[in-house]
């Protein structure tokens, strides 16, 4: 039962996630508040393994996900699941029409779509952000500032991001920095 | 029977080889596609990319079924895409299988909380590129913000979103061909 209920959700994400890289991200942050399968901390870490292995961004997420969710099988079936909405689509494609983006209304489609997906990726970082650096929801709970600020990861996320800015260099290198200083910093 | 296998036998390597899908796919496609086998040209797979782009799902998927596609039919783009996948499904299930073992573990837990903060940083300079790619004036802005919203704080499904912006990009072509329409018929009048 559960594998079926993965299969159309991650049917859904396959067919809504459009631009690929995180596209896949805000579908699967939903699901941390649908379903039990995983949760916004275990995503967190899902992106930085899909980042930092061979293979698209949002195959990798799902099949960690689907694991996550029903074990092998699961992730098996969240994988193909996700790619079966594309299959359809361009294969469809392919046989109708050469020009497909060219076409006026998909031109006029993807001009509003572009800004609208980088808000959709703002919504599910900004929920990763929400249980990794400021705690909002712990916060609300005991009122006292020092819970909503951590202040080595909030440091650690400064210096990383402005080291991602200048050098620009592969994800893995700043993942790997991360996981080293959550350890001397007993994060 | 054996252009199919090669199908997969290619796109296993590429997917194989590839960190991150999307564009960092393009040098193995031109080495594995283009160069070595002839299945499509530079300029073709240009378009595939641009068509995945503009379709659901992964880019790297998409293209995977273009490109088999045009060489075997349906048999060829489903065999193409199994093969760009299937690395990620071994890969993943062997470091998932591996890491969930250890994750009440003092030190893993310390890495991944540094790890979560690595990918906010990560995140965050996504976003930042994407918007300079893809927020281009204050329409692009209140778009990106009405998302943001909607999401973040009231909580609305990204489905809708979705839904919503594909139907508001052809409302806004339908009132510019009217527009159009309209135009040329007021030219249309005063010439005569």
């Amino acid at each position: 039962m559960i594998i079926l209920t993965l299969f159309l959700e991650f049917c859904k994400t396959g067919l809504f996630a459009i631009g690929g890289g995180l596209a896949t991200l805000p579908f699967l942050a939903e699901l941390t508040e649908k379903y039990n399968w995983f949760t916004t901390g275990q995503l967190a870490d899902m992106v930085a393994i899909s980042e930092s292995t061979p293979g698209a961004i949002g195959i990798n997420m799902s099949t960690y996900a689907g694991y996550h969710a029903a074990g092998i099988l699961g992730g098996v079936a969240a994988t193909l699941a996700l790619t079966f909405p594309s299959i359809v689509i361009i294969i469809i494609v392919a046989r109708m029409l050469e020009k497909f983006n060219e076409n006026k209304y998909v031109v006029s489609v993807f001009g509003v779509l572009r800004p609208v997906v980088v808000g959709l990726i703002a919504a599910a970082g900004y929920q990763i952000f929400k249980v990794s650096i400021i705690h909002v929801d712990a916060f609300i709970q005991n009122k006292s500032l020092g819970t909503l600020f951590d202040i080595k990861a909030g440091l650690l996320f400064l210096v990383l991001f402005a080291a991602i800015m200048k050098f620009q260099k592969h994800p893995i290198i700043y993942i790997g920095i991360g996981a080293v200083a959550g350890i001397l910093l007993q994060m | 029977m054996r252009v199919v296998w090669e199908l997969y036998a290619a796109f296993f390597r590429i997917g194989l080889m590839t960190f991150g899908g999307g564009y960092a796919m393009l040098p193995m496609l031109q080495s594995e596609i283009v160069e070595k086998r002839g299945w499509a040209t530079e300029e073709e797979v240009l378009n595939y990319f641009a068509v995945g782009q503009c379709t659901p799902g992964i880019i790297a998927v998409n293209t995977a079924t273009f490109v088999g596609y045009k060489q075997k039919r349906i048999i060829g783009g489903v065999l193409a895409t199994l093969g760009v996948i299937t690395p990620s499904i071994i890969i993943i299930l062997v470091i998932a299988g591996i890491l969930d073992r250890y994750a009440e573990n003092v030190w893993v837990a310390h890495a991944f909380a540094g790890v979560r903060v690595a990918v906010c940083a990560l995140v965050l300079s996504s976003i930042i590129k994407l918007w300079k790619s893809g927020v281009k004036n204050t329409a692009g802005i209140l778009l990106f913000l009405a998302a943001f919203v909607l999401v973040a704080f009231v909580e609305l499904s990204s489905v809708w979103i979705v839904i919503g912006a594909i139907a508001l990009g052809i409302l806004l072509q339908i009132r510019q061909n009217k527009r159009s329409g309209k135009q040329e018929e007021k030219e249309g009048d005063s010439s005569i």
